[in-house]
């Protein structure tokens, strides 16, 4: 659905996207993860056709963002971060005015407009002036304007931001809702966001892509460590130089949480240690009170990448 | 052309919903009533809008056009600069409309606004002619002037505010631009030979007196006409280079 091939733009002297190439499947919900100024909107404006890329091309449903902006612009539906909209028009007169503005005949828009006020939640406020509305009303205005013309790609950018944390889930929901029908790109600095909605994962940092998966791949892809959560009834000293001594341990760390004795073991990559550890700590008597898996959080994977860490 | 109607009648509502249009409106009924009745403490006033339409005789030229000078660019220099301070052209530049589109659009609405001003003036006409019998050789030729005279303001502010984000400078660089066209023969007339004549003829006050004489000249509309063209041409250019900044 939407290719990108070495894209990169500069403001001025600065590089804000630097040589980055993706590509988004028809149907596909996929995210932008970056800290502010990585290059997300950027990125989203040169989807949408509001900036051409310095070089490289990017081409939507077969059409050049650039060459052919208005065959492009017909199919994509936007939603800015800072969600931009006449405050001084009321929410059906605004659907209204975006929906001629993007081509549709005049019947079709009064259909749509009532579908749209359906699914955004809008119902009653359609003669509100948007310029009273609270800013979770607002932004789901943004979304109606721009599904309105039923899009084929939807491009959001930092679709939560600002909001309160119920209309934050429902925003979520809804861009979930509305990603079972269409392709939807969406940019977040906000990990577990991206991690729900997304099926696929762009890191972008510094202007350029790091990483590239599934929230799971990512996860599991770049853990490097194995990581085991142990707690052990019996004395610490004891137990901390026996875990030490396990063959394919890499290192291990003690904590005391009002009395729980929890130990976190670093294998050796790929090494499964659970059988071992179990066998060391029976063997010496001691009680193995739980064991725990742990995986990397998408946000520690994103500091690593981002803050560039060996892993 | 529906998207055209559809930006233009969306600016038309703001217009005759704003405040900023209606206190412009003001000043332009004031300063033209004003010019209207200047010529009434004469013991022998001529029944003609020669007053009305470039200041009294004798002063430096005046008149309602230099009303337009100030006032046009105070109602365009909402049109690009709101949008692009707002955020909403972001909107706008992302859906399927030409860039000219929104340009023309956009102009439309604000010369509808400003021919519904000029229709109030029509007060003055109406009572000239109630209470004397002018010559309607000149009102008619006058307001026809008037109509290209603002029409052409209109597109110079239209320039200066999809230049810039901010309005004031939109309309101070507007009234600038119109006063430099206003003046120029004036002030070329001083330069003298064939140098101060050609440079007059590109100042916009040159090409009304004749209209305000009764006489219409295809030339002068011809002159009108390419103004607005130029630049509306230039704004037009202008929004797409937003896109490359």
């Amino acid at each position: 659905m939407i290719e990108a091939t070495n894209v990169t733009h500069y403001y001025g002297p600065y590089p804000a996207i630097q040589d980055v190439s993706f590509d988004v499947r028809r149907g596909e919900v996929l995210g932008f993860l970056g800290p502010n100024g990585a290059g997300k909107t950027t990125t989203m404006r040169i989807l949408t056709g509001f900036l051409p890329p310095s070089s490289g091309s990017v081409t939507l449903g077969g059409y050049d963002v650039v060459e052919k902006s208005l065959e492009v612009r017909k199919r994509v539906g936007y939603l800015p971060e800072t969600v931009p909209l006449y405050t001084d028009m009321t929410v059906t007169n605004y659907l209204k005015y975006m929906g001629t503005l993007r081509g549709m005949p005049g019947s079709r828009i009064r259909t749509r407009i009532g579908e749209v006020i359906d699914v955004c939640r809008l119902g009653d406020y359609r003669k509100t002036q948007i310029g009273k509305l609270s800013k979770g009303f607002r932004q789901r205005v943004g979304i109606a304007q721009a599904i309105i013309h039923e899009p084929e790609v939807l491009v959001l950018d930092e679709p939560t931001i600002g909001i309160d944390p119920i209309q934050v889930v429902e925003t979520r929901s809804l861009i979930q809702e509305l990603g079972r029908e269409q392709t939807v790109v969406l940019s977040s600095h906000i990990l577990p966001e991206v991690s729900m909605i997304c099926e696929r994962v762009l890191i972008i940092h510094e202007g350029r892509i790091v990483a590239e998966d599934t929230p799971q791949n990512l996860a599991q892809g770049l853990q490097g460590v194995e990581r085991l959560e142990v707690e052990v009834g019996g004395p610490s000293a004891d137990v901390l130089p026996a875990l030490q001594k396990i063959e394919g341990v890499n290192s291990v760390s003690h904590r005391n949480l009002q009395g729980r004795h929890v130990y976190v073991i670093q294998a050796q990559p790929g090494r499964d240690l659970r059988d071992d550890i179990s066998r060391e700590v029976i063997s010496n008597g001691w009680s193995l009170r739980g064991m725990q898996m742990m995986g990397m959080s998408l946000e520690e994977i994103f500091l690593r990448l981002t803050t560039q860490e060996d892993l | 052309m529906r998207t055209v109607r559809a930006v233009a009648w969306k600016e038309i509502q703001i217009f005759f919903l704003s405040p900023t249009a209606y206190i412009v409106g003001m000043i332009f009924l004031f300063l033209t009533g004003v010019l209207f009745v200047w010529d009434l403490g004469d013991p022998f006033p001529e029944a003609s809008l020669r007053t009305f339409f470039l200041g009294p005789p004798g002063f430096i030229t005046t008149g309602a056009i230099l009303v337009l000078v100030l006032l046009a660019p105070v109602l365009t220099m909402r049109l690009i600069a709101e949008e692009a301070k707002l955020g909403t052209i972001e909107l706008l530049l992302t859906s399927p409309v030409r860039d000219w589109e929104i340009i023309i659009g956009k102009y439309i609405a604000s010369l509808v606004f400003f021919l519904a001003l000029l229709a109030m003036s029509g007060f003055y006409v109406i009572l000239l002619f109630v209470y004397a019998s002018p010559d309607p050789g000149p009102i008619y030729a006058g307001y026809i002037g008037l109509i290209l005279y603002g029409a052409a303001a209109l597109a110079v502010g239209m320039l200066t505010s999809t230049f810039t984000n901010n309005q004031i400078v939109a309309a101070v660089v507007a009234i600038g631009i119109l006063l430099a066209l206003f003046y120029a023969d004036q002030a070329f007339a001083a330069v003298g030979g064939t140098a101060g004549d050609v440079l007059a003829e590109i100042g916009m006050t040159t090409h009304f007196y004749d209209f305000a004489r009764g006489v219409i000249d295809t030339k002068h509309i011809i002159y009108f006409v390419s103004v607005i063209a130029f630049f509306l041409f230039l704004s037009v250019r202008a929004l797409e280079s937003r896109r490359w900044r």
